[in-house]
């Protein structure tokens, strides 16, 4: 390959953060539909807040995860329409390098949002400002991992009729730890104790995957592609 | 040597070597369960906990190791024909998910069935009874997967890599999820008492696992022929074999 | 006397979509300056064998060779040398045409913004420069697909169905920018369904059902 290793990282993420910069309104959907969600459970629970705040952490979790998921499914999906995907495998630039652009790039567009927001959907649900630290590193974390665990399931499933209802369905098993990890870290937060050892579990798990994750998931491109 | 190797594992030697094994495995999986069963249901002691209800442990706990154990194996055969391009290995893993699956619908009816003797519950979430249900998520993910393709072929390849990608996971998953109930020891918590055992209560149990393991390899055995008829059903030798 | 090893060899490909015996045994070689024209009717495998000879799909019997060497054992070196351009023009709509060219060249090699204007220019399609591909007309989006090919200046061209879309003057230039191709020394295989006529060396490969 006539071009640098992180050149070609660069230039697949300007690549990506262009092309969903010209959508705005695809940048806007995860984020309200992370607000819509946790609307759902006010509403069939119970408007009381300290009510909502003991499951606060569960709630904030269960919609953040929704969310990131269901925008997930685009990450090679388009590319695969138009016939692009082929030409970036065929660049010579590795697969997996590819696959790290891309994921970092959704990653930064949805989960680091989602992150963002999410002091004002912790407010909503009753969480004291002083968890929101953790709260948001842990969702920070756990969304990252979460966009790695969904690589490998878009590559998996890109093509076929009806893959994202199957993306999740792979998907959401192999984030059940994270889901584990992030909720207790928050909780444990809201009850003043130190949220370390959740903190540093969801951080091994999230160092695991950026490492393994781009391998896993060029490898099912290579596969799904032929 | 290998050569050896690439021979033993064509689809026509597959085929016949399971055909003779299969009513073996399945006859000796049979005695094995019968002694089991009638040992461990009544000859062996009541436990002096929980009394009569432990003996379920004697289908549980079998169940509960050839469902991981099943999921391992699917992995593995799903990566020999990944890497080394064995598409035995393939068949070997479509064979193999069906049945780890049933193990684990079987140990969580089991685990269900021991529950409500001891908590009053059908349904508590154990750490041992939420990983398997995690575990039968895996496994429906990895048959939907590969069902999901119009090329079997391709399908074959995405569930080997995803059955590869859980068995990294399962350690994580049961980690995990053991760590999650021991933050909650709340008064609704339940766990499934490991009975201390005594000889006599554990000869029966081995007897079960052998006779669980002897069951799986003798049902793989048929079901992998079945596979096998499938998947080569356009070359000679399937003609020839299925003719006498 | 030494063997120089042909440019391209492929050599008794078969491959099967499921039960359906797709390429049997399907085999030539494409020396320099000279393109090889696949045809032959509808599912008779012509895009399924450019695909195997890209080397994104590995066929179940049978070997692609460059330069003497199996297209997977250098891959890098094979990439480096071929250019793949697909039924569709492989644009992202959002992307003007020239955004669309300076990604698609620059993540095989360092291209000046010069090189860019000259083939955008080359294909006649100069004007439409700063516009977002989903704004072109199919032939403008045709011709941009062309001049990334020739911008990638690689030896092997692999096209399918490259006069897709193409007016008169689109067809004349297409073939003026083969043949010059073929003139330099370069190769192509080229899947077409109507008749190609050019000044060099075209041989033709009939698939059959």
């Amino acid at each position: 390959m006539t071009i640098g290793l992180s050149q070609a990282l660069g230039l697949v993420l300007r690549r990506e953060l262009l092309l969903s910069l010209r959508r705005p309104d695809q940048l806007l959907q995860p984020l309200v539909f992370f607000l819509i969600v946790t609307t759902l459970f006010p509403l069939s629970l119970s408007p009381e807040l300290s009510l909502l705040r003991d499951m606060a952490p569960g709630v904030l979790w269960v919609a953040a995860l929704l969310a990131a998921l269901l925008s997930l499914d685009g990450l090679f999906k388009a590319d695969a329409d138009d016939g692009t995907l082929e030409q970036l495998v065929l660049s010579g630039i590795p697969l997996g390098l590819i696959v790290m652009a891309k994921t970092l790039a959704h990653w930064l567009l949805s989960g680091a949002a989602l992150v963002v927001i999410s002091p004002l959907v912790g407010m909503a649900l009753g969480i004291p400002v002083s968890a929101f630290g953790t709260m948001m590193l842990s969702l920070a974390l756990g969304t990252l991992t979460l966009s790695w665990l969904g690589a490998i399931g878009a590559a998996l499933t890109v093509g076929l009729k009806r893959g994202s209802m199957l993306l999740s369905l792979i998907v959401l098993p192999l984030a059940m730890p994270l889901l584990i990890f992030g909720a207790s870290a928050t909780d444990r937060a809201m009850g003043g104790e130190s949220p370390a050892g959740a903190l540093y579990l969801l951080g091994a798990l999230c160092v695991l995957t950026t490492t393994l994750a781009p391998l896993a998931a060029g490898a099912a491109l290579r596969i799904t592609l032929e | 040597m290998w050569t050896w190797f690439y021979r033993l594992a064509s689809p026509p030697s597959v085929y016949a070597l399971s055909g003779r094994l299969a009513p073996w495995l399945l006859a000796a999986a049979a005695c094995l369960i019968a002694f089991g069963l009638v040992d461990g249901l009544a000859f062996a002691p009541p436990d002096y906990q929980q009394g009569d209800a432990f003996r379920i442990v004697y289908v549980h706990a079998p169940s509960a190791w050839l469902s991981t154990f099943a999921y391992m194996l699917m992995a593995v055969a799903g990566a020999i024909a990944l890497i080394w391009r064995i598409k035995i290995g393939h068949a070997v893993a479509a064979a193999a998910a069906p049945i780890g699956a049933s193990f684990t619908l079987c140990t969580l009816l089991s685990g269900s069935l021991w529950g409500k003797p001891m908590w009053g519950t059908f349904w508590a979430w154990d750490p041992r009874l939420t990983s398997e249900l995690i575990l039968l998520f895996l496994y429906f993910g990895v048959m939907s997967l590969r069902q999901a393709f119009e090329d079997p072929a391709r399908g074959d390849r995405a569930a080997a890599l995803l059955a590869i990608v859980g068995v990294v996971n399962i350690p994580i998953i049961k980690f995990s999820v053991t760590w999650w109930n021991s933050l909650h020891q709340g008064a609704t918590v339940a766990r499934f008492g490991k009975p201390t055992m005594v000889a006599s209560m554990l000869v029966p149990l081995l007897v079960m696992f052998a006779g669980f393991m002897l069951f799986f390899v003798g049902v793989l055995c048929v079901r992998l022929r079945a596979e096998v008829l499938n998947r080569e059903r356009l070359a000679t030798w399937v003609r020839e074999a299925v003719a006498t | 006397m030494s063997v120089v090893p042909v440019p391209l060899a492929v050599d008794r490909v078969h491959v099967w979509r499921g039960d359906r015996h797709v390429l049997r045994g399907v085999g030539f070689e494409v020396a320099a300056g000279e393109a090889l024209h696949v045809h032959g009717a509808n599912g008779t495998g012509k895009t399924t064998l450019l695909r195997v000879v890209t080397g994104l799909m590995r066929p179940e019997q049978g070997t692609v060779s460059w330069r003497g060497t199996g297209i997977h054992k250098d891959r890098a070196a094979y990439l480096a040398a071929m250019t793949y351009a697909s039924h569709e023009p492989a644009l992202k709509g959002e992307l003007t045409a020239l955004e669309n060219l300076r990604f698609a060249v620059g993540m095989k090699r360092r291209v000046t913004e010069a090189e860019l204007g000259d083939a955008l220019q080359r294909v006649g399609v100069a004007a439409c420069a700063d516009l977002p591909a989903r704004v072109l007309s199919a032939g403008q989006r045709r011709r941009v697909a062309l001049a990334r090919v020739l911008a990638l200046r690689a030896e092997l061209w692999l096209l399918d169905e490259p006069f897709t879309n193409l007016d008169a003057r689109g067809t004349q230039l297409l073939t003026e920018l083969i043949e010059e191709h073929l003139a330099g020394g370069g190769l192509a295989l080229i899947v077409a369904h109507q008749e190609l006529r050019l000044a060099a060396t075209l041989r033709r490969l009939e698939l059959a059902a």
